[in-house]
C-alpha cells in the first residue's frame, strides 16, 4: 500500500468517525429534551411547591381557604384505590400472561387475543372511563366508589402487566421447561415452581411501571365521577364488622391527588397554585419511589435466582 | 360466564352494602356555586363535628342536572336556572325539587390592562364580536369601532359546557349557546385569564372571583346595556342595585324534595341559607339582601317546589326582580 492510498484510507475513516461523534452528540441531545423538560418542570414545581409540604399539608382536608387546605382525603383515596388496582390487576394479569405464553394453542384466536392486548395498551385512558361508567357504575351498580376507581384504572394498566408478564416468561430458557417436564411435572407444576418464580422480577417490574402510570390518571377518575370536595376518610379497610362491614371502604365515595391538584390549579386565587404545585410535587415523588422500589425488587430477586 | 357471574354477586353486594354509618349529603354541579357550596360544607362539617358527611363535585351545571334527575344527589349546584329538557328529565323520574338563588356572580368582560382605547363596550358591540356570523370576519378591533387601532381581536372563553357559556351567549347573542367557534376556549377560567394578560388585544369573559383575584393584571370593561344608558363596571355594588346589566346572574342551588325530609340534609340547606351572606362574601360573590335568604327558608319550610323562570335562562334578572318571581 504505498503512502497515498494510507492517506486516503485514514481520511475516510476520520470522516467516518466524525458522523459517529455527530450522531452521538444528536441522541446526547434528543436525550436531553426529554431529561432536561423533566428536570425543569421539577424543580418549577419544587421550588414553587417545597415550602407549602409540612405535617398539616398532609394531614388536613380540603378547604376554601389555601393556607389551611391540605391532601389527606386525596393522598389517602390514592393509596385505597392503588390497593385495588393491584388487588385486581396482578392476579388476572399474570394468569393472562402465563396462558399466553404456557397454555395456549398456537392458532388465529390466539393471535387476534394478542394484537388486542397490544392495541389496548394505547387506548386512551378517557376510553376506560367512559366504560368504566357504563359498566361498572350503572350496569353493575357500583356507584362512584373506590372500587370502581380502581377496577378501571385495573383495565387501563392490564395490558401492560399481561405484556411485562409475557416478555419476562420468555426470557427463561427453554431447558428449564424441558427439564422439569422430564421429570414428569404437569403444566401447572412447572408454572408454579419455576416459571412464576423465575420470571418475578420481570412481572413485579411490569406491575410497578403499570401503578405508577395508573396514579396519575385523572380522566378516567373523573368520567366515572370522583368528588373534588371530600372532608372525610373512608372507613379503614377491613377494620369493620366481618363480614360485610370490612368491605366498607370499597364502596365510599373519594378523590385522588391528580383530581385535587387540577381544582387548585382552576381557582381564581394565587395561593391555591402553590399548593397545586406542592401536590404536584408530592405526586411526582411517589411515582418515583414505585418505580424505585421496582429497580429494587427487580435487583433482589435476580440476586436469588439459582439456576 | 364465571367472570360474568362473579360481577353480578359484586353488584348485590355493592347494593347490600352501600348504606354507610355516617350520613352523606351528595352535591354536585356547576363548578361556577362550588366555591360558595364548598365553603358552606366546610364550615357544617366543623360545626356537625364530622358527624355529617358532606361531598361536593363539579360536573358543571349540566352534569349536575344529570345526576340530580337520576337521583343520584341531593343538591345540585347551578349557574343558570333549570331548562325545559332537565325539568323534563327529573319529571320522568319523579324527582321533585326545591329552587334557591344563593348568591350573584357577575360576569366580568376584562381586557389587557395596556388597551388603552376601549373605555366601555356596548351589548351591540360584544354582540358584533360574538356572534356566529363574526366567526372568521371580525379579526381587528377598528372592525368593531373605527376610532380604534387596527389590532387584532384575540377571544377567549368559557367551555361550551359550562353554565357560564350558556349565560354569556344568551345575554350577549340573544341565543343560548349562539357563539362564533374561533375563540380560545376553557373550562379552566385561569387561562381565559393567562390569555388576557399576555395578549395586548385579547378580550375574555369569566366570572368576578377571577377578576377581583387578578385586578392587578386586568382591566374590567364597563358594559353599556343599551342605548342611552350609562356604562357601568362590574362591582358588588353595582350588581346588588341591578345597575350592571345584562350580564350578572342569580347562581342557585337545587335541592331534591325527598332528600329534604331527612334530617342531614334540611339541616344542611337551614345551615347553608343562615351562612351564605357571610360565606359568599369571602369567596368574592355577590351575597343576596338577608331578606332573600330568609325568604329562601321560608320556602324551603313549606316546600315549595319547581322553577320560578319556566324552563328558561332568563337574562338581566335584578335581584329585587328575581324576589318577586313566583313559582310556575
Amino acid at each position: 500500500m504505498n503512502q497515498q492510498e494510507l492517506q486516503a484510507l485514514r481520511e475516510l475513516i476520520a470522516s467516518h468517525k466524525r458522523w459517529d461523534w455527530l450522531f452521538g452528540l444528536l441522541g446526547v441531545f434528543a436525550l436531553m429534551i426529554g431529561v432536561l423538560t423533566f428536570t425543569a418542570l421539577f424543580a418549577n414545581m419544587a421550588i414553587d411547591g417545597i415550602g407549602r409540604i409540612d405535617a398539616d399539608f398532609l394531614t388536613s382536608f380540603p378547604s376554601r381557604r389555601a393556607a389551611n387546605a391540605g391532601i389527606l382525603s386525596a393522598w389517602v383515596g390514592s393509596l385505597l384505590v392503588m390497593l385495588v388496582t393491584a388487588f385486581a390487576a396482578v392476579p388476572i394479569g399474570v394468569a393472562a400472561g402465563v396462558y399466553l405464553e404456557e397454555y395456549a394453542p398456537k392458532n388465529w384466536l390466539t393471535d387476534i387475543i394478542e394484537i388486542n392486548i397490544s392495541n389496548l395498551a394505547g387506548v386512551p385512558s378517557i376510553i376506560y372511563g367512559l366504560l368504566a361508567l357504563g359498566l361498572f357504575v350503572y350496569t353493575f351498580g357500583l356507584g362512584q366508589s373506590i372500587l370502581t376507581a380502581g377496577l378501571t384504572l385495573a383495565l387501563l394498566i392490564l395490558p401492560v402487566v399481561i405484556v411485562a408478564t409475557r416478555e419476562a416468561i420468555r426470557a427463561i430458557p427453554q431447558i428449564i421447561r424441558e427439564g422439569s417436564y422430564a421429570c414428569g411435572a404437569t403444566t401447572w407444576q412447572t408454572v408454579r415452581d419455576h416459571i412464576v418464580p423465575y420470571s418475578s422480577a420481570g412481572i413485579l417490574t411490569g406491575i410497578i411501571i403499570g401503578m405508577a402510570r395508573a396514579i396519575g390518571e385523572t380522566a378516567p377518575i373523573i368520567t366515572i365521577g370522583a368528588l373534588t370536595f371530600i372532608a372525610f376518610l373512608p372507613p379503614a379497610p377491613f377494620a369493620g364488622e366481618p363480614p360485610a362491614g370490612m368491605f366498607d371502604w370499597l364502596f365510599a365515595p373519594f378523590t385522588v391527588m391528580p383530581i385535587q391538584m387540577f381544582n387548585w390549579t382552576s381557582r381564581p386565587e394565587a395561593a391555591f397554585a402553590v399548593n397545586a404545585a406542592a401536590a404536584g410535587f408530592l405526586l411526582v415523588l411517589m411515582t418515583l419511589a414505585m418505580n424505585g422500589l421496582a429497580i429494587w425488587l427487580r435487583y433482589r430477586l435476580r440476586k436469588s435466582i439459582k439456576w | 360466564m364465571n367472570k360474568i357471574a362473579a360481577a353480578l354477586a359484586l353488584a348485590g353486594f355493592a347494593v347490600s352494602t352501600s348504606a354507610l354509618a355516617t350520613p352523606v349529603v351528595k352535591i354536585d354541579g356547576s363548578s361556577t356555586v362550588y366555591p360558595v357550596t364548598e365553603a358552606v360544607a366546610e364550615e357544617y362539617q366543623k360545626a356537625k363535628k364530622n358527624t355529617v358527611n358532606v361531598t361536593v363535585g363539579i360536573s358543571g351545571t349540566g352534569g349536575g342536572f344529570k345526576k340530580f334527575c337520576r337521583g343520584e344527589t341531593d343538591i345540585s349546584n347551578a349557574s343558570r336556572p333549570i331548562l325545559k329538557k332537565e325539568i323534563d328529565d327529573c319529571k320522568a323520574a319523579g324527582v321533585e325539587y326545591i329552587e334557591m338563588p344563593i348568591a350573584y356572580d357577575a360576569l366580568t368582560v376584562a381586557i389587557n390592562p395596556k388597551n388603552d382605547w376601549v373605555k366601555s363596550l356596548s351589548v351591540e358591540q360584544l354582540k358584533t364580536m360574538w356572534e356566529p356570523a363574526a366567526q372568521g370576519k371580525i379579526t381587528s378591533w377598528k372592525q368593531i369601532n373605527p376610532a380604534w387601532p387596527d389590532r387584532p381581536l384575540k377571544l377567549f372563553g368559557a367551555g361550551a359546557d359550562s353554565g357560564t357559556f350558556d349565560y354569556f351567549t344568551e345575554a350577549i347573542n340573544g341565543k343560548s349557546k349562539s357563539s362564533r367557534g374561533d375563540f380560545t376556549a376553557s373550562e379552566d377560567d385561569n387561562v381565559l385569564v393567562q390569555g388576557v394578560t399576555r395578549d395586548i388585544g385579547g378580550l375574555a369573559f369569566f366570572g368576578y372571583a377571577y377578576y377581583e383575584e387578578n385586578r392587578a393584571k386586568l382591566k374590567a370593561v364597563p358594559i353599556v346595556a343599551g342605548e342611552g344608558k350609562p356604562a357601568v363596571a362590574p362591582s358588588m355594588q353595582t350588581v346588588i342595585d341591578g345597575s350592571y346589566q345584562p350580564l350578572a346572574r342569580p347562581i342557585f342551588i337545587y335541592v331534591n324534595a325527598k332528600s329534604a325530609d331527612k334530617p342531614e340534609v334540611k339541616e344542611f340547606v337551614e345551615f347553608y341559607m343562615k351562612n351564605a351572606e357571610a360565606l359568599t362574601k369571602e369567596v368574592k360573590y355577590v351575597s343576596l339582601p338577608a331578606k332573600a335568604y330568609a325568604y329562601n327558608l321560608e320556602h324551603f319550610a313549606k316546600r315549595v317546589k319547581g322553577t320560578k323562570f319556566g324552563g328558561e335562562n332568563k337574562v338581566g334578572t335584578t335581584i329585587e326582580q328575581l324576589m318577586k318571581l313566583e313559582a310556575k
